[in-house]
């Protein structure tokens, strides 16, 4: 009895000590973002006054913030939806037929995730230069489209393994054509997986970094992620901490409200694909 | 829609046993040419923004930019081959210097962080096994550090490491974390863990929960301890998982840019790695240089990744594998990844 009241208590201790791990940093970002800025370097757990002023030098000045959210959306938003339109047959194929070479394929398609960026940035600054698509949106969609492409056919593959393909085939015996009983019986069987895998690509796009610091350098076509890291001080020198992590919580509340609503669906993700 | 209408399917319903053969070859036919179909635009995009810019990148390695002189002592200006003088540049005077420097900063981040990551992740997701109440809390904060992009993290363990700030309060310490040097290292050590470790949490948790409970009945009843539990079932079991899952991980680290950059800064020595000095090339515009940076990182993850394949036999498309094989027998296909719902 007494075995089980101690590992009663040290089940609690882990999970205490695990969110706090994860949590009290985050928590320091947010508490950092409500300090009055004369108080920013008070280390109290609380903030003796709390306000406001952080966020709304986030949105005020030359910071452009406001504009670098709109672009951020744009290009995660683009290259989300561009992934899954050309992921989703791919998906198909490799879940649903039989064909040579389908394992070499998919090996193929991952072995493109451990290319790293860089090497991929180097060419593409380069013509990208030349045919003057610097500071647009499509020198940012397109190389995202690199890492992004694999990750949503990696698992929306996974996701489509799972579905019952004897409906589909039970579907053409009724006399579908083999586009009609994937348009009627798979599309909707499958939209739980394709939405799961729209968040995940869609969190991996908004996070880049590298290609959109690399393939902008105006200030209006920046994207928040970059924006922030360039947000400069009063004096210039000085980092404005307090502005930097409200627009930091600006930009992670809405993604942390996705995942946790849709958490159940995105650790199935995370686990069926064991991609990043 | 692509082109579905050249895999016309109306031979199916017909049930006659005399064409079955043929049928069956036409089917085989058709499904190649389906597949083809559906998965040349996928080949085709990755050809381009991948394929491409590493063969580009390649032969851009073997360019320099700038005036020079030709074999008949012309001055001739723009691009011109140079061959393998942007690699022997790397590795020869000041720049080897940077360059090995940068090498094993490299280096010691993927020993390091994997390590550290595994170690945690392994504790955390054998902490959620065992818990009895408040699981869907951890799994809820679990995700928080992988959801907050890197480069944001960056700045906030830069607000945190700051000279007067948490980390020197809680520490009672006086450590300049962010200036060159030791600490900045451990920083960005620090940090990455901390945003990663979660994720291979998660994966173990996965892997955990797919093991039956009677194993482990069999095994107590045995006389096993909870040290030969785990180490004898527990970890041979989540094996597969965690090899994948610190492959991912050891691949994205080689590559590591945003972290120490944002954390730390570009062009210091302690924390530079192989990706940030070929960045910090190509944004001078020393592309030939930059590119062959690129091309010996790409050729160090290759070998890095191939080693822990073939040495440790990580199966990434393991499954996959599997189920061809036993599509092959002629099982239906059904849905088996049950490691996706359990962790729900």
């Amino acid at each position: 009895m007494t075995g089980s009241v101690t590992r009663r208590t040290l089940s609690y201790l882990g999970i205490a000590a695990v969110a706090a791990y994860c949590l009290a940093p985050f928590y320091w970002m947010a508490i950092s973002a409500f300090r009055r800025p004369q108080d920013q370097f008070d280390n109290s757990p609380v903030p003796a006054r709390w306000s406001w002023e952080n966020f709304s030098a986030v949105f005020s000045g030359d910071n452009g913030f406001g504009r670098a959210l709109l672009n951020s959306v744009i290009v995660a938003g683009c290259t989300t939806a561009l992934t899954l339109i050309i992921g989703i047959f791919t998906a198909y194929a490799l879940a649903r037929l039989e064909f040579r070479f389908k394992n070499a394929v998919l090996g193929l398609i991952i072995a493109t995730t451990m290319f790293p960026g860089i090497s991929q940035l180097v060419p593409l600054l380069k013509l990208f230069t030349d045919i003057k698509w610097i500071n647009t949106y499509q020198a940012m969609v397109l190389p995202s489209l690199g890492f992004a492409l694999p990750l949503s056919v990696w698992l929306l593959t996974a996701f489509f393994r799972q579905l019952p393909f004897e409906l589909e085939q039970a579907a053409m015996v009724d006399g579908c054509t083999r586009g009609q009983a994937f348009r009627k019986v798979i599309v909707p069987l499958a939209a739980p997986g394709v939405f799961t895998t729209a968040i995940l690509t869609f969190i991996a796009a908004w996070n880049e970094f590298l290609i959109a610091l690399s393939m902008v350098n105006k200030k209006e076509m920046q994207t928040a992620t970059v924006a922030i890291s360039k947000f400069t001080g009063v004096s210039g020198f000085d980092q404005p901490f307090g502005t930097q992590m409200a627009a930091g919580v600006i930009v992670t509340v809405p993604l942390l409200v996705v995942v946790l609503v849709f958490q159940r669906r995105i650790v199935a993700g995370l686990t069926a694909g064991g991609v990043k | 829609m692509i082109n579905m209408t050249t895999y016309d399917d109306a031979s199916a319903a017909a049930p006659a046993a005399a064409d079955a053969p043929r049928r069956k070859r036409r089917d085989a036919q058709g499904t190649r040419q389906l597949a083809a179909v559906l998965l040349s635009p996928t080949l085709l995009v990755l050809g381009l923004v991948i394929g491409y810019p590493v063969l580009a990148g390649f032969r851009e390695s073997l360019y320099a930019r700038g005036q020079g002189l030709d074999a008949d002592g012309f001055v001739v200006e723009g691009e011109r081959f140079v061959g393998l003088d942007n690699y022997t540049a790397i590795f020869s005077g000041d720049r080897a210097d940077a360059f090995w420097n940068a090498f094993w900063n490299t280096t010691f981040f993927t020993l390091t962080t994997v390590v550290l990551e595994t170690l945690i992740g392994v504790t955390m997701a054998l902490i959620m096994h065992q818990a009895f109440r408040g699981r869907a809390l951890v799994r809820a904060s679990i995700l928080v550090p992988w959801a907050i992009p890197t480069a944001i993290s960056g700045l906030l363990w830069r607000w945190i490491f700051q000279a007067d700030g948490a980390a020197n309060a809680v520490l009672r310490q006086e450590i300049l974390w962010t200036a060159d040097g030791f600490p900045a290292k451990m920083a960005v050590v620090i940090a990455e863990v901390w945003k990663t470790s979660p994720f291979i949490g998660l994966l173990v948790l996965a892997g955990l929960q797919m093991i039956p409970r009677d194993v482990y009945e069999a095994a107590r009843v045995d006389g096993a301890g909870a040290l030969q539990q785990f180490w004898r079932i527990t970890l041979p079991l989540v094996k597969p998982a965690l090899l994948v899952a610190v492959l991912f991980r050891m691949l994205d680290v080689l590559r590591m840019f945003d972290l120490p950059a944002v954390l730390i800064g570009v062009n210091q020595k302690s924390v530079e790695t192989l990706t940030m000095i070929a960045w910090f090339e190509a944004s001078n515009l020393r592309y030939g240089s930059a590119a062959a940076y690129a091309t010996v990182l790409f050729l160090y993850i290759a070998l890095i990744a191939y080693l822990f394949v073939k040495l440790l036999g990580a199966d990434i498309i393991g499954e996959a594998r599997q189920q061809t094989r036993r599509a092959r027998r002629n099982h239906p296909v059904k849905g088996r990844r049950k490691g996706a719902e359990v962790a729900a």
